[in-house]
């Protein structure tokens, strides 16, 4: 299940904000933010894809660097998320 | 108002008259009331006038007594009566009542040091025939343009870039390094400017080009004290003080003019005050103008009414829609010749226009509160991420971001958490640009769209932190956040693409009490704590001023000036020009953008109508549109969009050709 999550959020952040550039994908580990591919206000972006996609919603309080900043770090709230109930899309 | 340009030779043939002639036509929207020429062996300087003081006797080029020293000038000198009393006193005699002939006696009299004395916004070419020199010199804060391209010999200088292509000599290219600092700053830093060949005058800077060379050096500097040697610690004394030459800078530029003037009212305090301080303080009666949107999300409609309604003034306001934005843009970036990164100079183009519409052709606004009082966001942005440097752990300093932008709507406070991982990297409290870094890593962002040739010549990334004078580790961060943004985002940005070419564009002069060499000067040496106290910003002007603005608008937070970018081109069907300009053939022809990943944002704009767009993806499309703009307008088509015949009556002086006409 990890490698589906982790496949569609780079296929989406590949399109959404690489603009099909997958060569440019960071490694899972990298910051997003530090690698200027999200910034304060494109993270509403990928918490609208995380909630349409996979079905989850995001708390306020949720919205930490460890759980949005890196592909790892999304890959992991997903399937927690996931896993503790909440349907996958 | 005006427009300037010239050619100067110092050994060779006389410079082309028909050439300065077509610089000069170039000029037109800068001066519609009329030009004029003046041309010798060596050189020849062009004018085109918009008539705001001495009406009937100030038209140029204008010379001294014996015709030795010509003068083109753009711009005002707010205290020429004073000075001219003095030259007066000195035994100068003047045949106008002009503020250009106040140049010309003092230069004779001063020379370089005259520039010190004046109180004002210009740039002006002075040519002393007799010793076969140059000068050209720009106002303290730039508020006035002045370009130039040269060799050792040979000088042309114009108000704007699109007058210097007139000559299809001048290279017509981009230059990569100058887009490298618009995608960091926003702006290019003087002397750089985005066209290869091309420089600009620093503001604050004299020079001269003669025999010796060209070389050019500082008048004026931006300077602070050292944190804690600020001489005023009185907070109600510096209220008082600054209160007075607020008032008095504004005053000057009402009374100062033998046309009537105008003034901006955007709801925000700046201009609250300047127009307050007009309806108090002088007799005649107050025209504002205002700008409304249709989007709610910008529009300041409730605030500017009811100020409008404390001043009792006569009041006009254009309602901007995005389908308004998306048809101005390519004549917006006509005028601002260098790219842009928002849609916001656009609303302000229609602005002046119905300032224009309206008769008028001067106004008083309050540009250049935020960067001398300590308005803006980034000097809020600049000291929390100080205190987390400081102490990197603490919890409650954690929590200072979501005070930062109560007026977004999508703000960072919307994942807070978040946006404190965002306002917290690169932390190093021994960074002087600490303060920065978070806009200029946003902004850099963009560059990811830009092709591997352009990436190719970006060996090194801009570099104004090594500008910063020596000794301004010891003044106070915010003292250093306002250098950075004085050298920046003002001059490159504020006063030229939301200021000086948006006004001009439709003849109209801006005056800037804000930027008065008497409030500058006091607003430079204050304590920081009286300008952003805490978090709340220009502390010591909302002081200076709680009697004339209403509580209303001294306590909301500030709105940032803001209109909708991506949103103005992709709410309906994109505009026939975009799809022009962004053609894989135009992409491919400018190469400054990989076409591939601005198919993708494209693409995004489309899908998403712009609506919830990113601001990268917004700076993003915003550079792609307008570089590609700059670059049919100035690149492929070298400006001849802006031809037209110098404005009549033109006065025309050729000692070449031995003619004297006005026509």
């Amino acid at each position: 299940m990890h490698d589906q999550i982790r496949n569609d959020l780079r296929e989406f952040i590949g399109d959404n904000y690489l603009f099909g550039d997958h060569d440019r994908l960071p490694e899972d580990e990298a910051s997003l933010l530090e690698e200027g591919i999200v910034d304060s206000t494109g993270v509403l972006e990928l918490i609208e894809f995380l909630e349409d996609h996979f079905g989850i919603v995001v708390g306020e309080s949720e919205t930490v660097f460890d759980n949005l900043g890196s592909i790892g770090g999304l890959t992991r709230f997903v399937a927690g998320k996931t896993m503790a109930g909440q349907p996958v899309g | 108002m005006c427009g300037i340009c010239g050619v100067v030779v110092l050994d060779g043939p006389p410079p082309d008259r028909e050439l300065v002639t077509r610089m000069i036509g170039r000029l037109r929207h800068r001066g519609p009331d009329g030009s004029g020429l003046y041309r010798d062996d060596h050189a020849a300087l062009g004018h085109t006038r918009l008539a705001i003081i001495d009406t009937e006797g100030g038209a140029q080029p204008l010379c001294n007594e014996d015709e030795t020293l010509w003068v083109s000038f753009n711009g005002e000198i707010f205290n020429y009566v004073e000075l001219g009393e003095e030259l007066r006193r000195c035994g100068h005699r003047f045949r106008t009542a002009s503020d250009t002939e106040v140049v010309v006696h003092a230069w004779e009299e001063w020379g370089e040091q005259c520039f010190t004395r004046f109180n004002g916004q210009w740039a002006v070419a002075l040519w002393d025939a007799r010793r076969r020199r140059l000068v050209l010199s720009r106002d303290r804060m730039g508020v006035r343009p002045l370009f130039y391209t040269r060799d050792r010999r040979r000088i042309a200088f114009a108000s704007e870039v699109k007058s210097l292509m007139a000559d299809p000599t001048v290279p017509r290219a981009l230059d990569p390094v100058g887009l490298d600092e618009v995608l960091t700053y926003w702006s290019t830093v003087a002397p750089r400017t985005v066209f290869r060949g091309i420089e600009q005058l620093e503001p604050g800077y004299v020079a001269v080009l003669d025999r010796d060379g060209f070389r050019r050096h500082p008048y004026f500097s931006i300077d602070f004290p050292d944190r804690g040697t600020e001489p005023g610690q009185d907070i109600e004394a510096n209220a008082v003080e600054l209160r007075e030459r607020l008032v008095e800078a504004a005053r000057l530029r009402f009374v100062r003019s033998d046309v009537p003037v105008g003034a901006y009212l955007s709801g925000g305090i700046d201009s609250s005050i300047t127009a307050a301080v007009l309806a108090r303080y002088t007799d005649a009666p107050l025209h504002t103008f205002s700008l409304r949107f249709t989007d709610a999300e910008f529009d300041e409609g409730v605030h500017q009414h009811k100020m409008v309604a404390e001043l009792g003034a006569q009041h006009e306001e254009v309602v901007v829609s995005a389908a308004d934005v998306a048809e101005v843009f390519p004549e917006v970036v006509r005028h601002t010749e260098t790219p842009v990164l928002r849609t916001a100079p656009a609303p302000l183009f229609l602005l002046s226009r119905l300032v224009r519409d309206n008769g008028y052709k001067v106004v008083v606004t309050g540009e250049g509160a935020d960067e001398v009082l300590g308005g803006y966001d980034i000097f809020r942005e600049g000291r929390v991420r100080a205190f987390w440097a400081r102490d990197p752990g603490s919890a409650t300093r954690d929590r200072a971001v979501e005070l930062l932008y109560p007026w977004m709507e999508r703000n960072p406070g919307t994942a807070p958490a978040f946006a404190r991982s965002f306002f917290g990297q690169d932390l190093d409290a021994d960074d002087p640009a600490i303060s920065h870094r978070p806009r200029w890593a946003s902004t850099s962002a963009v560059k990811t769209l830009l092709s591997p040739d352009v990436r190719a010549e970006l060996d090194r990334g801009p570099d104004v932190v090594t500008r910063m004078p020596a000794g301004s580790e010891a003044w106070d961060p915010l003292s250093r956040a306002q250098w950075l943004e004085m050298t920046t985002l003002l001059p490159g940005y504020i006063l030229s693409s939301q200021g000086d070419r948006m006004l001009m564009a439709n003849s109209v002069e801006g005056r800037f009490p804000f930027l008065d060499k008497d409030v500058v000067e006091l607003a430079n040496r204050l304590p920081a704590r009286h300008k952003l106290c805490g978090l709340d910003e220009k502390h010591l002007l909302k002081i200076a001023f709680a009697d004339l603005v209403p509580e209303q608008i001294r306590s909301r937070p500030k709105q940032p000036y803001r209109s909708p970018d991506t949103a103005s081109f992709f709410s309906g069907p994109p505009p026939e020009w975009l799809t022009e300009v962004t053609s894989p053939a135009a992409l491919a022809d400018a190469g400054v953008f990989e076409p591939r990943p601005v198919a993708g944002l494209l693409a995004k704009a489309a899908r998403t109508g712009g609506v919830r767009a990113g601001n990268t993806d917004n700076m993003r499309l915003l550079a792609v549109l307008s570089t590609q703009l700059l670059h049919q307008q100035l690149v492929v088509d070298g400006g001849a969009a802006s031809d037209a015949p110098p404005p009549a009556p033109m006065t025309v002086i050729d000692r070449v050709q031995h003619v004297r006409s006005t026509v």
